[in-house]
């Protein structure tokens, strides 16, 4: 399926920032299943290359705007094609032991209300149909719901409130595959419209590593395995490693952020900028 | 107290002086009690006049007090040292040699030398630092190994620090006032000099700058800032290097390029000697909320445009429950047997160790693996039966987290106290620093524990200092 | 150099030469109270905090200005952020940020001073003490200035310096003259009378130039020539002229600067000189010696702004 995707950003300080540093994740990593023919990241209308790739192998950029700033504006174009390979992920850049990926990080916390939900799994021998129904089971206990937690919640604090969204899905989904035995991680990116009851957006899921199969990818919010709607961008312990965008800025008060994203199917190659007849939808997050 | 019969006074004091001390008794035994206590005074007046405070930030009080100075020296022939200096090295290279395969092909995991989950699941393993090789291979490029010794050639290594040792300034400062004030000692006692200290430390610093450095290398040293405990160290040693101090909001780093905010614009940095621990060197990073050091660092550092000495990440290689591995780490990435020796320690994750740490708690120290600075610690012959109980509690909570130590025999080097001179357990911290060779200067930080039979040094905890004499010959 | 090390040379010298000022003030305050023959015994006070340029945060504290509630705001209060003792605390706090840049024997005079303010301090204050009190004040703020200039490498940290010290003295002088001239301004009646003659004085003394006066002007005390010496006389030291002078070389010896960034500081100081330099007082008295100074202590903010941008303070 040929994706191509906008996603803009815009950060604006209702009191200029006098100084804003931002870490970028917004390149996605080389694996199979998606081809990257077009990409293309642009701070405040200046291309952005990205300068080097972090311990996770995720492509990496910093931008610094010095001196006082009231927006900053972070737009992604990009064309991707993607194959459906039932969430299987080869061909990644992998730096760390696949066992790092079985500890907790503060975000992936397990309480005892985590280690209850994973134990409500039965243990049966294949791995895969294991995770499907930990991944529903995740799902059954967070209900889709926008606004209610933040990129501070953690999962146990998510699972308490009984809502999320994806990001709250994949650290519960990471946090209680982890209690069972299994290494798993956070993984950002993209999903496209398509899929029943999903909005167009940038999006999160887990990673289970599993035996004979390697990293298999489980979107708990959604209930499936990323398929060829999904652009897979980066990855982490948890949503500190893989934030698509992580800043400070000195100075400047009420930072407040403005998010859309379209995705769009497109039949062939698209000029710059998407094309007509897009279906994209947008998101406000 | 037969406890004391067997402890071993480095000097002899008072009866049977050792070779190394025969100057320093002469000299004792020659100066009027009033002369003593007049150079007591003037080494305080010294200290104050030129700042070398130890800022300790407590309800009232004096806000910048000093770390009290002992007159007496301590003393190591030429030999005794070159055994310890070999010691050092080989162990510094183990480390560094550890710390650079643990970010990499990880040989020592896969070899099951190491526990593989002590390294991967502690806060100190850095998986932002994976894959990425710096100059050298080195990771700790100041390390400061702390020893003690229990009897003529006996040493221990108590604890390594690789991350931001202090106290450095202390080993060049109280020659520096001992010099001032005994100027005829130096002239007939023939000692290694250490004064050199800042050079060969901008030297080691020069030798790591990044693979995309053009030129020479601009270093500077990144504190925390004046009301950081050591910031006297800081600014003594980008003095003693004639390099800029900086702070957090002096450096601002664009597109991963580090650079100062100088008079005439931004100023590109290469190497950065940082005095700032990893959790707060780069918000980007680690903790967002951290206003000490600056964002992106770790980036640049990624990018082959910064060196940031001690490397990020090098923790790993200090960590109490790590310490154990030393020994095997020489082993292994040397092929050589260690010179210096651990202190024989009791893992309590291991059901066997913890059986015994609480059998026999009350002749042990017992530590916290994660914790610093002697405050998450034990030391039983000295604990009172209710303190024991609360830790023991700690212990079978969380015995992870903890190992044991017997409590050793600290040797002794005479002090002046109230009642005149006495003997006060010491220890040792030398500094060394990798770069393209390793280099140490003779010596190190002699700390003592001013209490009469107390065993710790810590100078947050009332220990205090004593100039450190290597012999020439 | 590291801006923020400029930055903390140009402050550490500033509040050197306020302190200085500030002490100068209180002296010649208590001597003119006590040689007052009007009733009104407080107004000298008030005039101490007009020409301390705190007129309005004192009264926001203060019901009236008193010997003892100007001595203590001006002297130790440490509510004062421009008080003695504040000034003294901020120069060594200053030096302390930058000891690297600081020789030692400026390091030791900022920070000997520093630990003898807290005797002064929690030591009883009288009247007696008060007098040892300023005169160490002055020895110390001399001492520090002298130190610096006799040992610091004559590079941008010295120049940085010497421009903070210059700028605080043309602000100091342009704001003393100012409240006695305007604040205190003669009645007809008090015209070359005894009270008149007293004022001009007074203003001498602070600025420590009632024998350059003589030395220069032979006469009686002429409030014009009082003015003139202050403003532009190039041979005084303390006058307006010699601080812009000193501001100027230093601000074009400054090695290391960004041309495009440093123009406007450069700009301000020298049509400023150049004004002072070739001013007459018999225009600038007809024009309103007030408007005058109270541009110019409006011009000293800006290119203290203005340096402070220029170098990326």
């Amino acid at each position: 399926m040929h994706l191509s995707i906008q996603h803009r950003t815009v950060y604006r300080y209702a009191e200029p920032a006098l100084r804003v540093t931002q870490a970028l994740r917004l390149w996605p990593a080389a694996c199979t299943g998606q081809r990257v023919i077009g990409w293309q990241v642009d701070v405040d209308g200046k291309a952005l290359p990205y300068a080097t790739t972090d311990g996770f192998g995720n492509p990496v950029a910093t931008h610094t705007a010095d001196g006082a700033v009231d927006q900053v504006r972070i737009d992604v174009q990009g064309h991707v094609e993607t194959e459906d390979l039932h969430g299987v992920v080869g061909g990644t850049l992998e730096r760390l032991p696949v066992r790092f990926f079985l500890f907790e990080t503060p975000l992936t916390h397990v309480d005892e209300s985590i280690r209850e939900l994973a134990g409500q799994v039965p243990s049966i021998n294949d791995a895969i149909e294991r995770m499907h129904r930990l991944c529903n089971h995740v799902r059954d206990r967070l209900d889709y719901v926008a606004g209610e937690t933040d990129s501070a919640t953690t999962a146990a604090e998510a699972l308490a409130n009984g809502s999320g969204v994806c990001q709250d899905h994949a650290h519960l989904m990471a946090a209680s595959a982890r209690v069972l035995g299994f290494p798993a991680r956070y993984v950002s990116g993209y999903l496209c419209a398509g899929v029943e009851g999903a909005e167009a957006a940038s999006h999160a899921w887990a990673e289970i590593h599993i035996a004979d199969f390697g990293w298999v990818g489980f979107d708990a919010a959604n209930r499936i395995c990323p398929n060829e709607h999904y652009v897979r961008i980066a990855c982490g312990r948890d949503y500190h490693d893989a934030a698509p965008v992580r800043g400070v800025h000195r100075g400047g008060r009420s930072e407040t952020l403005e998010v859309s994203v379209s995705i769009s199917e497109t039949p062939a190659m698209p000029t710059r900028g998407g094309s007509p007849g897009n279906r994209g939808q947008s998101a406000q997050q | 107290m037969s406890e004391r019969a067997a402890i071993f006074d480095e000097m002899g004091w008072p009866d049977h002086i050792r070779p190394p001390y025969a100057l320093v008794d002469a000299w004792l035994k020659s100066l009027p009690a009033e002369q003593l206590a007049l150079k007591r005074r003037e080494a305080e007046v010294l200290f104050r006049r030129i700042g070398i405070t130890f800022a300790v930030y407590t309800e009232g009080g004096d806000p910048e007090r000093l770390i009290p100075f002992d007159l007496i020296p301590r003393v190591m022939a030429q030999a005794e040292w070159q055994s310890l200096r070999k010691g050092l090295e080989q162990r510094v290279r183990a480390l560094n040699a550890f710390i650079h395969d643990v970010y990499h092909d990880r040989e020592i995991l896969k070899a099951d030398r190491i526990p593989e989950r002590l390294v991967l699941n502690n806060p100190q393993f850095r998986p932002e630092m994976v894959d990425l090789d710096l100059p050298h291979n080195v990771y700790t490029h100041i390390a400061g190994i702390d020893m003690v010794r229990t009897g003529p050639d006996e040493y221990y290594v108590l604890e390594d620090n690789c991350r931001t040792p202090s106290g450095v300034s202390y080993m060049v400062e109280n020659r520096e006032v001992m010099m001032r004030l005994f100027p005829e000692l130096f002239r007939r006692a023939g000692v290694a000099p250490v004064a050199h200290y800042g050079d060969e430390l901008l030297e080691t610093l020069r030798s790591v700058a990044p693979p995309n450095c053009q030129g020479e290398p601009t270093v500077v040293l990144l504190t925390p800032g004046i009301h950081n405990s050591a910031y006297y160290e800081h600014a003594f040693l980008a003095d003693e290097m004639g390099i800029d101090l900086v702070e957090g909001a002096d450096l601002l780093v664009k597109n991963e390029i580090c650079y100062m905010r100088s008079t005439s614009g931004l100023t590109r940095v290469d190497v950065i000697y940082r005095r700032i621990d990893d959790d707060y060197i780069d918000p980007l990073v680690f903790r967002p909320e951290s206003m000490l050091g600056a964002p992106g660092l770790h980036f640049a550092t990624r990018a082959g445009n910064l060196t940031l000495a001690n490397a990020i990440g090098a923790g790993i290689a200090d960590d109490k429950a790590v310490y154990i591995h030393v020994p095997e780490m020489v082993r292994f990435y040397l092929g050589e047997e260690p010179l210096l020796q651990n202190v024989p320690t009791h893992d309590c994750s291991k059901p066997e160790d913890l059986a015994y740490t609480l059998a026999h708690i009350d002749q042990l120290v017992v530590k916290a693996v994660h914790g610093s600075g002697g405050y998450g610690m034990l030391v039983g012959p000295h604990a009172s039966k209710a303190e024991i109980e609360t830790f023991v509690a700690q212990l079978r909570a969380r015995p992870h987290d903890y190992v044991a130590q017997p409590t050793l025999a600290l040797s002794t080097v005479p002090t002046f106290v109230e009642s005149g001179i006495a003997p006060r357990h010491v220890d040792l911290r030398p500094f060394v620093l990798s770069g393209e060779q390793i280099r140490i200067v003779p010596g190190g930080l002699t700390r003592v524990a001013l209490r009469d039979g107390s065993l710790v040094v810590n100078s947050s905890q009332g220990g205090g200092t004593k100039d450190t004499w290597v012999l020439e010959r | 150099m590291l801006a923020r090390t400029a930055s903390n040379l140009f402050w550490l010298a500033r509040y050197m030469e306020r302190a200085d000022y500030l002490a100068r003030l209180l002296q010649v305050a208590g001597h003119m109270s006590a040689v007052r023959v009007d009733a009104d015994g407080n107004s000298e006070w008030e005039s101490a905090i007009a020409a301390a340029g705190c007129h309005e945060e004192f009264f926001a504290r203060h019901e009236a200005a008193t010997a003892e509630s100007v001595i203590d705001y001006l002297a130790f209060d440490r509510g004062n952020p421009s008080s003695i003792c504040n000034c003294i605390e901020t120069s060594r706090r200053n030096a302390r940020a930058v000891r690297t840049a600081l020789t030692s024997d400026m390091w030791e005079a900022v920070n000997t001073s520093w630990m003898e303010l807290r005797d002064f301090e929690s030591s009883e204050m009288n009247e007696d003490r008060l007098t040892e009190f300023l005169d160490w004040v002055k020895a110390r703020t001399s001492l520090v200035h002298g130190v610096y200039a006799n040992t610091m490498l004559r590079r941008d940290g010295f120049h940085f310096t010497r421009i903070g010290q210059f700028l605080e003295r043309a602000d100091n002088t342009a704001r003393l003259l100012d409240v006695k001239y305007h604040v205190r301004l003669p009645t007809v009646q008090d015209v070359g009378g005894v009270i008149d003659y007293y004022q001009w004085l007074a203003v001498l003394r602070v600025v420590g130039a009632r024998r350059a006066y003589r030395v220069l002007f032979k006469g009686h005390v002429e409030p014009a020539q009082v003015a003139e010496l202050l403003i532009l006389r190039p041979e005084f030291p303390r006058s307006l002229v010699f601080c812009f002078e000193q501001i100027c070389l230093n601000l074009d010896a400054i090695e290391a600067h960004d041309p495009r960034l440093s123009s406007d500081c450069k700009r301000i100081a020298h049509s400023q000189y150049a004004a002072l330099r070739f001013g007459q007082i018999e225009p600038i008295i007809e024009q309103g010696l007030h408007e005058f100074l109270s541009e110019l202590v409006d011009r000293c903010g800006l290119l203290g702004a203005e340096i402070a941008r220029g170098h990326l303070f």
